[in-house]
């Protein structure tokens, strides 16, 4: 078990044509990944070819889904059209519509966010994300399900679910538990920007009720309050060890560092501030991005 | 991106929202000419205004010795004097640090008869994802400290962005700011504009500080913005050529603008250790660790997905080109990228540049034994690290000799 996606998950790629989509699409092939499909408004019928795989191209999401079965997207249109298309996969009724582009305007998403209140079948991951992984059983995790652009090789199919905003600082955690011989269930990374569709909380909650997944690291970073709120959570409801480590610490006031959300404004999304929720919470505390797995590890 | 005060009541006025009468000036003439017109039309007093992307302008002291950055005065010669002491000097306010900022474009408008002073901003709630009007009857102060000390004066307002502002909200929000008959009613005209200029320019937040309720010569009651402060969402400024135009590249730091040129986001800060990594997060977290093994970061610099040898070799430069640099600590998790090509990039940037500082790399990831082989057979006495800890800790150790 894992949460989200599992290996027979079946994933379709908006924009399968752009060098961003094809390049990541190829490697989800390769990963083993069920790739059934691809979108890019008029190319239609073409197909999309990797290594014998052949992949059909579809119009529209909705003619994908009818013809494939897939339940789950990625999302590498460019930011100007990525909003839309994060709407046409809930309007085709995915299950999981993960938003890889960078760069989309905010507005963009306070009206998808807006769109999508109410609708309980579709859940978003991102916008600004690596994506998602559940690794599979085979060589170097092969066999899994890889939505988005995190590297495959790098995990182990296992029991320690990794949930954080940065791409770079997931691979991070990944590469430190699978270099200690821990595997994973799920790995997310939710995305940078200051709307996203789901926060640390929906994914602990999901992590918490998994039965597969016996230990959490929620990697978090400044800006916002996303962090606090998984952390008070935590402490009322958590049933599994969790490590946390917050990223940002030296970073100056009012200053967006890289992501959009990253940024200290009026006081508030303090590094400080989101250490001091997870020890209140009882989440072990990494002090270095180094001792993410061994503060975990230790806890378990 | 920041604006400049006039930028943003150019770009509050177009949504119907009222400002004191003015105009820009670049020179000592043009405030005269400019004071001048307000005289005619009637304004007995008048205001000068310096115009930088920092606050505390009224309270800052010019190194010159001048002291206010906004001077209050009545005739065209006096707005003319002080637009001299002002124009091509550097005032210092207490968010622009020692430095300063070089004013070259001055702010003269008329200066209302003011009766009380209000605050209004639209930002963005991350908490719910909506926009999020706040106005409190504590206006021309430090909004964090009326927030911190009497949270109970900042009145809150979220709007469902699928209909906007509605009037019954406008008419909710003038009355918790206690407007009274013609004011009231200008302020619930007033107020849409505000959000609507936030929400069609993509600003990630518009505060107006103060925001007036003014006597008129008729002696009627309106409120009007007296000052004016927007950002704007960079993610969405290819929809706004007008305001990409308001760009105003003196108030960026020159490294930053060369940065970007090589999609590198890059910060200075004021530590002697440099960074180079790619990714947000790993970039803000080796920064972390490098202060918690003692040392100073010097900047923020994040590569992005790659580091293709161009990018790092501009990089590289950047970072030597601020004379803090006692180090340089490389970062890299190469997950698809293969790490032999950026130590390939690395080594040609070490040997390009000249560099003779430390320099401590650490790569993990993609093909990692070639990219590792690669740095040992450089000939170049770079430190390699196998984790961030020992590279952390291998760099403040090299700096601290």
């Amino acid at each position: 078990m894992a949460i989200l996606v599992t290996p027979q998950t079946k994933l379709l790629v908006q924009g399968i044509t752009g060098e961003f989509g094809a390049r990541h699409a190829k490697l989800s092939l390769d990963y083993g990944t069920q790739l059934v499909a691809g979108v890019t408004p008029g190319k239609g019928g073409q197909c999309f070819e990797h290594g014998g795989a052949k992949v059909p191209i579809f119009d529209t999401v909705a003619d994908a889904v009818k013809q494939t079965g897939a339940t789950a997207s990625a999302v590498f249109v460019p930011p100007p059209f990525a909003a839309d298309a994060i709407l046409e996969g809930v309007d085709a009724g995915l299950d999981l519509v993960v938003a890889i582009t960078e760069g989309i305007p905010v507005n963009d998403m306070v009206k998808v966010k807006r769109a999508m209140e109410g609708n309980s079948r579709t859940r978003l991951i991102g916008p600004n994300c690596p994506g998602i992984v559940t690794p599979g059983t085979g060589k170097d995790s092969h066999g899994g399900c890889r939505i988005g652009i995190a590297p495959g090789y790098i995990h182990k199919q296992g029991n320690i679910g990794v949930v954080s905003r940065s791409g770079t600082l997931t691979y991070e955690a990944v590469w430190q538990l699978t270099s200690r011989g821990v595997g994973q269930s799920t790995c997310i990374g939710i995305g940078g920007d200051p709307v996203n569709g789901t926060s640390h909380l929906d994914i602990i909650k999901l992590f918490n009720a998994d039965p597969e997944t016996t230990g959490i690291i929620m990697i978090g970073e400044i800006g916002g309050s996303a962090e606090e709120e998984a952390a008070e959570w935590i402490a009322k409801h958590g049933k599994k060890p969790v490590a946390g480590f917050i990223a940002g610490a030296t970073a100056p006031p009012g200053r967006r560092m890289g992501h959009a959300g990253a940024i200290i404004s009026g006081g508030k999304g303090t590094a400080a501030a989101k250490i001091a929720a997870f020890k209140a919470a009882g989440i072990g505390v990494a002090a270095t991005p180094s001792e993410m797995a061994d503060t975990l590890l230790k806890l378990m | 991106m920041n604006i400049h005060e006039y930028q943003a009541k150019q770009l509050l006025t177009q949504y119907g929202v009222a400002v004191p009468d003015g105009d820009v000036c670049k020179t000592p003439d043009e405030a005269f000419a400019a004071a001048q017109k307000l005289v005619a039309a009637g304004h007995k007093m008048l205001v000068v205004k310096s115009q930088i992307h920092a606050g505390g302008r009224g309270k800052g002291t010019f190194k010159s010795g001048f002291k206010g950055g906004v001077k209050l005065c009545k005739t065209a010669a006096e707005a003319k004097d002080l637009a001299t002491a002002m124009l091509g000097n550097v005032l210092v306010t207490k968010q622009t640090g020692p430095d300063g900022r070089l004013v070259s474009t001055l702010l003269v408008a008329a200066a209302p008869n003011i009766k009380k002073e209000l605050y209004l901003a639209v930002l963005l709630d991350r908490g719910n994802s909506r926009p999020l009007i706040m106005a409190s009857t504590e206006g021309g102060v430090d909004i964090e400290e009326v927030a911190e000390k009497t949270p109970e004066k900042i009145f809150k307002e979220h709007i469902d962005p699928a209909v906007g502002m509605m009037p019954y909200q406008a008419r909710k929000i003038a009355a918790a700011l206690r407007l009274r008959g013609d004011a009231f009613n200008a302020g619930v005209k007033l107020l849409p504009g505000v959000y609507k200029t936030w929400w069609e320019c993509d600003a990630s937040m518009v505060e107006i500080n103060p925001l007036c309720i003014i006597a008129t010569p008729d002696g009627k009651e309106t409120v009007v913005a007296v000052d004016a402060k927007i950002s704007l969402d960079d993610n969405a400024l290819f929809r706004h050529k007008d305001i990409m135009a308001m760009r105003d590249l003196a108030e960026e730091a020159p490294l930053e603008i060369e940065a970007s040129k090589f999609q590198l986001n890059y910060i200075k800060l004021d530590g002697s250790i440099a960074c180079l990594v790619n990714g947000a997060g790993l970039a803000m977290s080796t920064m972390d660790i490098i202060q918690h093994y003692g040392g100073n970061p010097a900047n923020f610099l994040d590569v992005g997905g790659g580091a293709s040898k161009e990018q790092v070799t501009a990089a590289f430069k950047i970072i030597l080109s601020d004379p803090n640099v006692k180090g340089i600590l490389v970062n890299i998790f190469g997950g698809i990228m293969d790490c032999n090509v950026i130590a390939t990039g690395i080594v040609a940037a070490v040997k390009e540049t000249g560099l003779k500082l430390p320099l401590v790399v650490r790569l993990e990831g993609n093909n990692v034994a070639a990219g590792k082989k690669t740095l040992a057979e450089s000939g170049l006495t770079l430190i390699t690290g196998d984790s961030m800890a020992d590279a952390a800790q291998k760099m403040v150790k090299a700096v601290a000799k």
